[in-house]
């Protein structure tokens, strides 16, 4: 009997876990993902190990949900375990779709942030400025632990991805909507999102008209308007190049799209086409005015690929080499 | 043999002002260095920051785009619109550790053959200063690796890459 049921697996790499939760939130519908099948593997919520999945047949896993970007050795050498195990790999998650925004470390060498979180922070005490290194010897005996990356990657970059599911995290409903899509067979063409080509303006119900701003501002520095586009408004909105699926979930309670379901369908680099919808609203014929307009947005390169910079047509910031 | 470096500079012009000033260039006989390779637009507005990006990260040294004078916009506003992402492109770059002597937007007029002479010899000669855009040996190690563990082409671009390549 149980031979019939979906073999599942789940994984997270370099992510928070929130795609992992967001699983759980489609709720009583996991007692029918039970009902159809069985998970063998899931690190963060059952005890399974790796050597478990290496010996899995190729193939053995129906599906596999894998999380997060990849990071290091770890993330790596799994993806390419479980790519082999599985049949249909579906990246779950901007993270492991597009980077998310572990990626924004691309804007430091390995160097910095090692520096940074091992000897810089406030609340860091490393006397002896010890950084972890792949191998070490303790007493005699040498340890290993992965190695850390140049770059966040994402897991297409790796290995061979059949689906994509974007968000931070992805709506329990689109999860669930992809679980039943897999149960029934109906899955589209491999190498498709399964999402909406659409954006998030078009889900979005904000009245939008020909756009003048002169002024950005930050959320907190007002409380929008219900009922007119944030864009119109001087938010800075990446909903004109985010893919729709999320229902304009931020900008129904008044929030600014900040593009966690990464580029629309067509969109090479989101950053870039974000940035290029939000900057023409200042557009004026007094250049200067203008420029002191578009300076009020202090981190474009941040705020523009905040979930999506492994993604980017430049991935990342162009280090120079060590002086 | 060391050749010099000679820029790779994608130059972006709208059809109305700057393709034609740099046509005036052209039948005029002016001299001017021959690295820029010209792509043209119906109006600078059409340049998308994503194609600035996307020459860069496919091997430009420099790009260069170019449309009318303000007030003279074939499509009225096209060239205001460049501006305004220009101003934050400019911003972006320079996060993204691009050096802001590689990007230029100026306004050329057709009948303005010589200005248009003016700016690519200095930008060329800028780029020249800077050397190739290329990303640091250290850049994307694993990904590289990655790639030529799996045998397929890697995309590298060649140091000094020269003109007419």
């Amino acid at each position: 009997m149980s031979d019939k049921k979906l073999k599942l697996g789940l994984y997270w790499a370099a992510g928070c876990g929130g795609c992992d939760v967001a699983v759980l939130d489609i709720d009583e519908k996991i007692l029918d993902v039970a009902e159809v099948a069985d998970i063998h593997f899931w690190p963060i919520a059952m005890d399974f190990k790796y050597k478990d999945v290496a010996a899995m047949d190729d193939g053995f896993l129906d599906v596999c949900f894998l999380n997060g970007a990849i990071r290091n050795s770890e993330n790596k050498e799994v993806a390419e375990l479980l790519r082999a195990k599985s049949k249909v790999l579906v990246a779950l998650g901007t993270c492991a779709c597009y980077g998310g925004v572990i990626g924004l470390a691309n804007f430091c060498t390995r160097e910095e942030i090692l520096e940074t979180a091992f000897k810089k922070t406030v609340s860091t005490d490393n006397p002896e400025g010890i950084i972890p290194q792949p191998v070490s010897e303790v007493d005699g005996c040498e340890l290993h632990i992965p190695e850390v990356y140049e770059a966040v990657y994402k897991l297409d970059d790796f290995v061979n991805v059949d689906y994509y599911l974007p968000g931070c995290p992805p709506r329990a409903e689109l999860i669930a909507k992809a679980i039943d899509a897999i149960v029934a067979g109906q899955l589209p063409e491999p190498g498709s999102v399964l999402l909406p080509a659409k954006t998030v303006c078009d889900e979005c119900k904000r009245e939008k008209k020909d756009r003048h701003v002169d002024e950005f501002k930050r959320p907190w520095e007002l409380i929008p308007d219900e009922e007119k586009c944030l864009l119109d408004q001087g938010l800075v909105c990446m909903g004109p190049a985010t893919r729709a699926g999320c229902g304009a979930a931020c900008t129904n309670v008044n929030m600014p799209c900040r593009g966690c379901y990464g580029p629309a369908e067509g969109v090479i680099d989101q950053g870039a086409k974000a940035m290029s919808a939000v900057a023409v609203t200042a557009v004026s014929t007094n250049l200067a005015e203008m420029e002191k307009v578009i300076s009020q947005v202090k981190d474009p390169a941040g705020t523009f690929y905040m979930y999506g910079l492994p993604n980017s047509l430049l991935r990342g910031r162009q280090m120079k080499e060590a002086k | 043999m060391t050749k010099e470096f000679e820029p790779r500079i994608v130059g972006i012009l709208c059809n109305w002002c700057s393709y034609a000033g740099a046509d005036l260039a052209g039948i005029s006989r002016i001299k001017y260095p021959p690295n820029v390779r010209i792509v043209r637009v119906m109006c600078s507005g059409r340049v998308d920051p994503s194609f600035v990006l996307k020459a860069f990260a496919e091997g430009a040294d420099g790009v260069l785009v170019s449309g009318c004078h303000p007030v003279d916009c074939h499509y009225i506003e096209g060239n205001y619109k460049m501006w305004a992402r220009k101003v934050m492109l400019e911003t972006m770059l320079q996060q993204l550790g691009i050096e802001p002597e590689r990007f230029r937007l100026t306004w050329v007029s057709a009948n303005e053959g010589e200005l248009f002479k003016q700016y690519v010899t200095e930008m060329v000669d800028a780029v020249k200063k800077l050397g190739p855009f290329q990303k640091p040996v250290n850049w994307m190690t694993e990904l590289l690796e990655h790639e030529r563990s799996l045998g397929t082409a890697v995309q590298e671009i060649a140091a000094g890459g020269g003109v007419g390549e």
